[in-house]
């Protein structure tokens, strides 16, 4: 793939989702003040020491947006590589062995997404505890209901071509044949998927902070930095949309992406001519 | 309906191959009523199976162990799973969902104020985006890969990408705030009258429609783009039908199945979308109650408004699909 190829909007995104990253690794370097550090008056409007004012607290707002950054980059991140983990293994063994554990599988799933996420994961937190991982686990679960549906389709394609045909009478076991054999062929819907999951997780975790049932203050999150100034809104101050851009300004950069990658992964497909 | 809807047995398969379309639909209700018993099963029995002990929960950190004693037998945690279940859910059948922890108050009663707040938000909300979706959808596909089409995919790729309490409060920033044209928060109560109502949810309805907008046309120009470009489509152009005749003898009754299951889809999320809307406006729905609910541990509260939220899901999933099967033309004149 040459990269003279990739459109701009998709350079955008990659520029965009870079931008974060950075942020939330160097965060501790980059930010002008701490993460729960006072530093003014409540609701300072933005001036040039404060590029983007003060929060309901007193607290600098991009300081606290560029540590918010970790906490959402970290927790959408892991709950989507974990929810793809666990899609992915156990559709792949349903679409490899059928039967039984297929339809097992299968029906629990279609159970699980009979209902809304969001109700779900409402309900479930209302019993956990609070702490990050399990809102990551959460999450996750919740999520690779999703990715079991589109795994279990695109590895059912696969499954019965006749090169897993092949290196199932040569005696591959089961573990093989998912890893070596289906997997590297549904490489690229799954990342495409990969893109679409993670902006869904960026939003979902968004909305659960500003419910106020995911990341628990102090700690700055995106999400909980949007309920936090929330009361300021009526007052005319923007304090809560600043975050609420940046979760935007995230999640259309990776969808952004995720909108090429479909793109060739579709016109793979046709110019191959099998899948 | 038709007769297969009483029979069992041998003459079953004779009647299904009769009459397709009933067998079909009737085969949907079925597993819609089974799927609801699953997940009131799942919510309840479910819950019961993550950590986390209720009677702990109920009186918080401060608990004894004779405070946790009395309160388990209070609240009946004592006796056996099954039977509880069995009792809630026959309860819950007649909209008995217990008394709050948190207010001592009755469930079913809130609920019954509240949900037909949430239900005409969410009507309403669905009664301008439908129309408007779905004509953009056709737009969209009229002009394809020319600039309109390009510049709507933008937009949409993008809306799809705000979060909903970010458009509202946008919403809430330009019309209530800079220009005073609207109200904030979203006040209802029973004695309003309908255009003082339709007044104050002017501006959580735009966040709906604007949510589900995107995403109800981007399907529905998917829907439509994988009709036209089908083997029929090509064969009524090429014996020289004209464009409208072709569109409507042969699109419109094929893309109709598709573009019902979209709408259907989108109405599904719309009264999730309603949660987080309600909290940001402040509007008294459902969705707010059961977010504060959640916040304060209130399980009888939790349970009833997921029970109910999954039961609204799966009937509009159930009413998509059963639209879907009537819609479509080959099961309808079955050969």
């Amino acid at each position: 793939m040459r990269l003279r190829e990739i459109p701009i909007t998709a350079w955008i995104g990659i520029a965009g989702i870079l931008l974060a990253l950075f942020c939330a690794i160097f965060a501790p370097w980059i930010a002008p003040h701490g993460e729960t550090e006072v530093v003014g008056e409540v609701w300072a409007p933005a001036d040039g020491q404060f590029y983007f004012g003060l929060d309901n607290l007193g607290r600098d707002i991009l300081s606290r947006l560029i540590y918010g950054a970790r906490t959402t980059l970290f927790v959408a991140l892991g709950a989507t590589l974990i929810s793809f983990s666990l899609g992915i293994v156990l559709s792949f063994t349903a679409a490899v062995s059928r039967g039984p554990i297929d339809t097992v599988l299968s029906r629990f799933n279609d159970l699980m997404m009979s209902i809304p996420t969001l109700i779900f994961a409402l309900v479930v937190l209302a019993v956990l505890p609070q702490s990050i991982f399990i809102l990551i686990l959460v999450m996750a679960v919740l999520d690779s209901t999703r990715v079991y549906r589109l795994g279990r389709a695109v590895a059912l394609d696969v499954a019965v071509m006749e090169f897993v045909e092949a290196a199932k009478l040569r005696g591959e076991g089961r573990v093989w044949i998912i890893f070596r054999e289906i997997l590297p062929n549904t490489l690229s819907p799954l990342l495409a998927e990969f893109g679409l999951r993670f902006a869904f997780a960026i939003l979902f975790l968004s909305t659960l902070s500003f419910l106020g049932l995911g990341i628990q203050p102090p700690a700055a999150d995106w999400g909980g930095m949007v309920k936090d100034n929330k009361d300021g809104i009526i007052f005319g101050i923007s304090a809560a949309l600043v975050p609420g851009g940046a979760i935007a300004a995230l999640a259309i950069c990776v969808n952004l992406v995720v909108d090429w990658l479909l793109k060739r992964t579709s016109s793979l497909k046709g110019g191959r001519g099998d899948a | 309906m038709s007769p297969s809807t009483d029979t069992d047995g041998l003459s079953g398969r004779k009647l299904r191959e009769r009459f397709p379309l009933a067998a079909l639909i009737l085969e949907r209700l079925v597993l819609s009523i089974i799927l609801l018993f699953a997940v009131s099963l799942l919510i309840f029995v479910g819950l019961q199976a993550l950590p986390g002990d209720f009677a702990s929960t109920y009186l918080g950190q401060s608990a004894t162990p004779q405070a946790i004693a009395n309160i388990r037998d209070q609240l009946g945690l004592n006796q056996p799973l099954l039977s509880r279940y069995l009792s809630w859910l026959g309860h819950a059948m007649v909209g008995d969902f217990g008394t709050s922890w948190a207010s001592q108050n009755s469930v079913g009663e809130q609920i019954g104020l509240r949900l037909g707040n949430s239900l005409f938000l969410a009507g309403f909300a669905a009664l301008i985006s439908v129309p408007l979706a779905v004509g953009l959808g056709m737009l969209s596909v009229h002009f394809r890969n020319r600039l309109p089409d390009k510049i709507i995919n933008i937009v949409s790729l993008a809306a799809i990408s705000l979060p909903e309490f970010f458009i509202g409060y946008l919403l809430i920033m330009f019309f209530a705030v800079k220009f005073g044209v609207a109200t904030f928060p979203a006040t209802v109560y029973a004695e309003m009258s309908l255009y003082d109502r339709l007044q104050a949810i002017a501006l959580p309805t735009a966040t709906l429609v604007l949510v589900v907008l995107a995403h109800m046309m981007r399907m529905t120009r998917a829907a439509i783009l994988s009709v036209m470009s089908s083997a029929y489509m090509e064969t009524a152009e090429l014996k020289g039908l004209s464009a409208f005749r072709s569109i409507v003898r042969h699109a419109a009754p094929n893309a109709l199945a598709p573009i019902i299951n979209v709408v259907a889809l989108n109405l599904a999320y719309l009264v999730v979308g309603v949660v987080v809307v309600e909290v940001v406006f402040v509007y008294p729905g459902m969705g707010q109650y059961m977010v504060d609910a959640v916040t304060v541990r209130d399980m009888p509260v939790v349970q009833a408004c997921g029970l109910i939220f999954a039961a609204v899901y799966i009937l509009l999933n159930m009413v998509a699909d059963i639209l879907a099967i009537v819609a479509n033309p080959r099961l309808r004149h079955p050969r």
